[in-house]
Parts: C-alpha cells; sequence; structure tokens
C-alpha cells in the first residue's frame, strides 16, 4: 500500500491551485473594502471591528487592482475547490483514510498525551510511533479538512445575495451577512497559516521526500 | 528578506500567469462561463419568486451611505431638483405595445410596496433601508410586454466618468415581487446621494444593479445594441459580471 492514496494526492495538489488562486484573488477582493463587521450591515470606519491592511500588487490576482477581474478568477475557483472537496471526503469515507489515519481515539485527547506530541514536535522529531499521523497533525488536518475548508464554502454561499432567499438559515447561523463576510476572511487566513506551518514541517522533516511522495504516493513507511 | 523576494518573485511568476489566462480568448471564455453556472445553480436552487431577507424597521441603519453618482451634475438634472422634480418623467418604451410616460404623481398613485431589505455593494459593505415604490412588474404588464422581450433595461440621468448610466435585469428579476421602483426612503422622499427621484431596486443582486436617477425602463430582445453590449455601466466599462447575485 502507498503512503499517500492516489484520491489524496489528487486532492492535494487540486487544492493547492485552487486555494492559491481563491486566495490571492480574495486579497483583491478585501482591498475593495478593507473593513470587516459583525451583522448584517456596515459600511463606516467606527463600525468595524477590523481595519485590513492593503495588500500590494505582487501579493494579488491580478497583479494590479480590479475588483471584476478578481472576482471572476473567484467565482470560477470555487467550483473546482468546492467540487474537490466533496470528492476528497467520499474518497476520504470510501478508502477509510478518515477513519484510520485521521479520527482520534479519547486516550490522545489527554493532557499529559498532548503536552509529549507538542514537546515532539519543538524538537523536531517526526518519529512517530505506530500511525501515519501523531495527534497534532491528526487534529490540524482535521480542522482543515472538517472545518476550516467547509467554513470558506459555507460562508461564501452565505455572501451572496442570490443564494440567501433559499439558505437564509445559513446567514443567520453565521450571525449575519458582515458576520459571514468576517468569518469568510478569518478562515482565509487560518487557511494561510496552516498554509505556513505545513510549509515549514515539511521543510523540516526532509522536503524532497515529502514531496516525491505526495507526488508519487511513496511506500508504506509502516506496513 | 532574500526569503521574502523569493516569495514575492514566485507570486508574480504567478500572477503573471493568471494575466496571461485571463487574457486569452479561452480563459476569458471560461472565467465568463463561470458566472453563468453560477447563475444556472441559483436559479436550480432558489425559486423565481423566493424573497430576500425583510428586516423589521428596527434594524434600519441610521444613515444609508451613497455610492456612485451621489449628486448628478450633467443635464438639467439639478434644475429638475431645484423643481422638486415636479417635471420628471419615467418613460416606458422598447418592444412593448403601451408604451408610456409617467409621472411622479402616477408612479405614486400606483399600488406600493414598502420593504426592508439590505442593500449589499459589489465592495463588501452593507446597508439596510425601508424602500416604497411600485412594483416594476405593475408597469410592465401595463406596458404589455411583446413576446420577444427577453430583458429590461434601466436609463438613468447620470453621467459616471463622462458615460451613461445604465443597467438591466431578464424577466425573473424583473417580474419578482421585491423588484421595485423606489421613490421613498424610510418613509421620506429618496434623497439624491441615493437616486432621487426614483430608483431600481433589485433585491436579489449587488447593488450596481439598482439604477439610480431612473429616466426609462427599455424592454428589449438583446443586450447586444445597448451600450457596449455587457449589459450595464460596470459590465461594459471594467467587465463587471452581469449576474450579480453573488
Amino acid at each position: 500500500m502507498k503512503r499517500h492514496a492516489l484520491s489524496t494526492r489528487i486532492w492535494h495538489w487540486l487544492n493547492l491551485v485552487c486555494l492559491v488562486v481563491l486566495f490571492m484573488s480574495g486579497l483583491t477582493i478585501s482591498n475593495a473594502h478593507r473593513r470587516l463587521y459583525w451583522g448584517d450591515w456596515g459600511f463606516a470606519p467606527e463600525q468595524a471591528w477590523l481595519i485590513v491592511p492593503r495588500f500590494p500588487d505582487w501579493m494579488t490576482i491580478p497583479g494590479y487592482y480590479s475588483l471584476a477581474v478578481a472576482r471572476d478568477w473567484h467565482i470560477l475557483m470555487a467550483w473546482p475547490f468546492a467540487l474537490l472537496l466533496l470528492f476528497m471526503w467520499v474518497a476520504m469515507l470510501v478508502n477509510r483514510h478518515f477513519k484510520r489515519d485521521l479520527m482520534t481515539s479519547p486516550s490522545e485527547w489527554k493532557p499529559a498525551a498532548i503536552w509529549h506530541d507538542v514537546v515532539q514536535h519543538l524538537k523536531l522529531n517526526f518519529d512517530h510511533e505506530g500511525g501515519k499521523f501523531n495527534f497534532l497533525q491528526k487534529l490540524a488536518y482535521g480542522l482543515v479538512l472538517g472545518v476550516f475548508l467547509p467554513m470558506m464554502i459555507f460562508s461564501g454561499i452565505a455572501i451572496s445575495p442570490g443564494m440567501e432567499p433559499t439558505f437564509g438559515w445559513l446567514v443567520e447561523l453565521l450571525g449575519g451577512r458582515q458576520s459571514a463576510r468576517s468569518l469568510h476572511f478569518i478562515f482565509a487566513f487560518a487557511l494561510f497559516g496552516f498554509f505556513v506551518v505545513h510549509v515549514v514541517l515539511v521543510i523540516l522533516a526532509g522536503p524532497i521526500g515529502q514531496i516525491r511522495d505526495m507526488i508519487t504516493g511513496g511506500k508504506s513507511d509502516e506496513a | 528578506m532574500k526569503r521574502r523576494g523569493f516569495l514575492a518573485v514566485t507570486a508574480a511568476a504567478f500572477v503573471a500567469g493568471c494575466n496571461k489566462i485571463a487574457d486569452s480568448d479561452a480563459g476569458s471564455k471560461l472565467l465568463g462561463a463561470a458566472e453563468r453556472w453560477h447563475k444556472g445553480a441559483h436559479r436550480l436552487l432558489t425559486d423565481r419568486e423566493a424573497l430576500a431577507p425583510e428586516y423589521p424597521r428596527s434594524a434600519i441603519s441610521p444613515f444609508f451611505r451613497g455610492n456612485g453618482s451621489t449628486d448628478p451634475q450633467n443635464g438639467d438634472y439639478q434644475a429638475q431638483a431645484a423643481d422638486n422634480f415636479a417635471n420628471w418623467r419615467l418613460e416606458v418604451r422598447g418592444l412593448v405595445d403601451n408604451p408610456m410616460q409617467l409621472s411622479l404623481d402616477n408612479i405614486r398613485r400606483l399600488p406600493q410596496r414598502t420593504q426592508v431589505t439590505r442593500h449589499d455593494c459589489v465592495e463588501g459593505w452593507s446597508a439596510i433601508g425601508e424602500w416604497t415604490g411600485p412594483q416594476l412588474s405593475v408597469i410592465l404588464d401595463e406596458a404589455k410586454l411583446r413576446p420577444e422581450v427577453q430583458f429590461i433595461v434601466f436609463r438613468c440621468a447620470d453621467k459616471l466618468n463622462g458615460q451613461d448610466y445604465y443597467e438591466s435585469v431578464d424577466l425573473i428579476d424583473a417580474y419578482h415581487p421585491q423588484t421595485i421602483i423606489a421613490h421613498k426612503l424610510n418613509g421620506e422622499p429618496l434623497p439624491i446621494r441615493n437616486g432621487a427621484p426614483l430608483r431600481m431596486r433589485i433585491e436579489r443582486q449587488l447593488g450596481y444593479k439598482h439604477a439610480k436617477y431612473l429616466t426609462a425602463i427599455e424592454a428589449v430582445a438583446s443586450l447586444d445594441d445597448i451600450g457596449e453590449g455587457q449589459g450595464g455601466y460596470w459590465e461594459d466599462r471594467s467587465g463587471y459580471q452581469w449576474y450579480a447575485g453573488i
């Protein structure tokens, strides 16, 4: 058995392309109105809970300020992103990747065990006994796949005025249209934070082997 | 700082690639197709008469921001405003059997709908206001649309950056119960900043669809000969999405 299933590898790289385009075009959209609000409405600085810095052109898609073109890219990539996430969830449940590698057991939630994992991470010791992932990895991947990525889709739908007549309950659940917009932004940056930590850990753990395995599948290291 | 330089170079190369794709024929077709997929999905999932949320009066924002044109200086708009819009006419024309010229009094005498709704600007902000006016469907029925009509075009008195503002919707949104020609905001005559004396409310789409300073309603079979053919001022000028429900 390979270390990474084919479905995982395909999803991983296509999802990366989607997220990069969505994030960078999202930065242009953020530049269009750099304030975030809670509740249903807000337009003035005194109503904002956060004034977002302006993102420079080299970080944004397109590489100049155009809200229309940024929205084109965002609207386009939302489709493959959402459909691929659905595909990944079905694949993870069918090939048992979720149950085997991502689901945590109650014993893993003991403070001593968690502390042990944290210490091992800080010592840059990436050997885990037994399973493919240790607790912190399961927690991180579980949060990303189960909360952060789905939240991007749900909060995205909630910002769309055309969807609100049908999904008004979703907008209410998220605390109103402007709250949904704030959450869309917060989860986007949570994903960016994950991306940075993920890349740093891959580099520390030996990037060539890690990237090769995520392309070819690699050999199972704990058969 | 070297690493940041590397990041910037990688990002710039990626951005340049995206720009190339967007500028290519196939790329721009794909980007346009995505907008149509969203519209199709919205229309599939949402009943054509499904209502945008309406709020209690207590939810009204203390001030309703104006955007785009907020004080038109072109034509005789200022003179009409000084005259309290006494001679303002709303023309109903195009592919209709019964073209009309409606005064503000004519508009006020039609059955009225009052709705407290949220306005979402494409830039990202929102404001809530109470709008009053006749449903567009009442006027379209009176005008008697010909069978070939596909779109309703809204003509405006203001010029933005030297060009006439106009917008358009299809018949599903034109006949939507919340699509009204508003002449009141929060119980008062519409302020100039928000489109006096008449503006559209297209509640399931973003703010740029809600044409202000409305002078004419035009029934057409195609948008090809209207403006640059993309269906609206922002669509023609900056490539904004014609379907503004996303």
